[in-house]
């Protein structure tokens, strides 16, 4: 029978909706609200939670109607805002030619029906710990713009991830931007994960980016694992190992033993921490052997 | 669950909806929290759009809202406010299977059906973005339906047929 109108049949808990037209807005709606309130964006992963009454926000304040959230931008680094499809990102030449290694890990986001919806600022608002998103960005070293009350501030993604689905940002600011580096000549990066269905959240992933010298050694690193604990995970050991290195057979292997007893990751149905710990090495391993292979852009 | 969930009769927080389903303007009303899924089955009448899982996971609710790929359990009516939504029920031409719907019947793509319309609206946006997609490129682009009938090979075979007969049709090989 189809549910009448009203309550009956109806997932989500009732909340308020709101669209503001800009920023200032949206802040003052989720001040109002006192931490009650969520933002809104592609809903990708808000929804679900709500459907499953695991959410029940009291109010919603949907910033996708906000354009000046929305957009790519290239200014030696990359600004992209928080509102952004992730499928926009994917499909942009300028995050192509820029940081090759984000369009690669957008494409194992979700599918083409929750990329087309979902944002970029979205996915690293929520700070799932299995998502690409958010690990690219550590890895990469950007940055985030969160707006409130009090005005603007800057997050670099170093001090945004505190935990299991939470973020530096207070329960009164709407991230508005993320800021990506200019890639430094030499320096070459690598995405891999390993997932059970094409699509899911990830096992175990890693993103490795690293600046080269001539002879072919590590200057610096950022070797960020994800799915392997409560947020996407800095490996500064494996860091420390290869700085100054050529990453030969006996550098990488070391590396990938190293990866695996620097993690702590969680099990789950999907993984034992013996077998994530496995597959961290696996990872590391490939991603390491791969980034020598690769060309950075010329200086 | 629903002994627990705040008392709502709606009333408070009814909208007025519009917006154009297949070519057609449709206005309904909804609550905040009304998905689009249940806008489009329940206040709409059109129930073509399939609910599997209503979490995000199964790909049979998948519509085009402004010619994206769209799951519409994970979004809320209030959301697609003013947009253009294209459904199953916009594929055929009145009697006249697409060719999508005769490439699925030809290649047993469907057998109970349930997952049918996500298919269908998803190997469109494929074809119409990609008009020749390799076997690699259909599952990839697939993978977020689900087909608990098939075994999927029926479903690949389906739009390889549907992707080859728009492109002669379109005179694209001629």
């Amino acid at each position: 029978m189809p549910a009448a109108a009203g309550a009956v049949g109806m997932k989500p808990a009732a909340f308020r909706y709101v669209a503001p037209a800009d920023i200032d807005e949206a802040v003052a709606v989720l001040a109002e609200h006192g931490g009650d309130a969520k933002v809104l964006a592609g809903g990708q992963s808000l929804i679900p939670l709500m459907n499953m009454r695991m959410s029940r926000p009291t109010a919603l304040v949907d910033v996708c109607r906000i354009a000046s959230l929305s957009g790519v931008s290239a200014n030696g680094g990359l600004t992209i805002g928080a509102a952004t499809r992730q499928a926009s990102v994917a499909a942009s030449p300028l995050v192509a030619d820029a940081w090759p290694v984000l369009t690669e890990a957008l494409s194992h986001v979700g599918h083409p029906a929750t990329r087309s919806r979902g944002t970029f600022g979205g996915s690293i608002a929520h700070a799932d710990p299995s998502a690409e998103i958010p690990a690219v960005l550590l890895a990469l070293g950007g940055e985030v713009v969160a707006k409130g009350p009090g005005g603007e501030r800057v997050i670099p993604a170093d001090d945004l991830f505190i935990a299991h689905f939470t973020t530096d940002l207070a329960e009164d600011e709407v991230l508005t931007e993320v800021r990506l580096p200019r890639r430094e000549p030499g320096v070459v990066s690598v995405f891999s994960e390993v997932v059970r269905r094409r699509g899911d959240f990830a096992l175990v992933g890693v993103v490795a980016v690293a600046q080269m010298d001539d002879d072919k050694r590590v200057r610096s690193s950022r070797i960020v694992l994800f799915g392997v604990g409560e947020v996407p995970f800095r490996a500064s050991g494996v860091e420390d190992l290869i700085r100054g290195q050529q990453l030969d057979d006996s550098i990488v292997a070391e590396a990938a033993r190293h990866a695996a007893q620097e993690i702590d990751p969680i099990p789950d149905v999907q993984g034992s921490v013996e077998y994530r710990r496995e597959l961290a090495a696996d990872r590391v391993g490939l991603a390491l052997r791969q980034l020598t292979t690769q060309e950075g852009v010329p200086a | 669950m629903s002994n627990v969930a705040p008392v709502s009769d709606g009333s408070q927080d009814l909208r007025v909806i519009r917006v154009v389903v297949n070519g057609e303007t449709h206005t309904g009303m909804a609550e905040s929290r009304t998905l689009l899924s249940d806008f489009l089955r329940h206040e709409l009448g059109l129930t073509g759009t399939h609910v599997g899982c209503e979490q995000g996971v199964c790909g049979s609710c998948t519509v085009l809202v402004d010619g994206e790929l769209c799951r519409s359990c994970l979004t809320f009516a209030a959301q697609v406010e003013g947009s253009r939504i294209e459904t199953v029920e916009g594929i055929a031409d009145g009697d006249e299977l697409h060719p999508i719907q005769r490439a699925f019947q030809d290649n047993h793509g469907l057998q109970c059906g349930f997952c049918t319309p996500g298919m269908l609206i998803t190997t469109r946006a494929l074809i119409e973005s990609n008009p020749d997609p390799s076997e690699a490129e259909i599952r990839e682009h697939l993978s977020g339906n689900v087909c608990r009938c098939t075994g999927y090979a029926g479903i690949v075979a389906a739009v390889q047929q549907a992707a080859r007969e728009i492109a002669s049709a379109d005179g694209g090989g001629a």
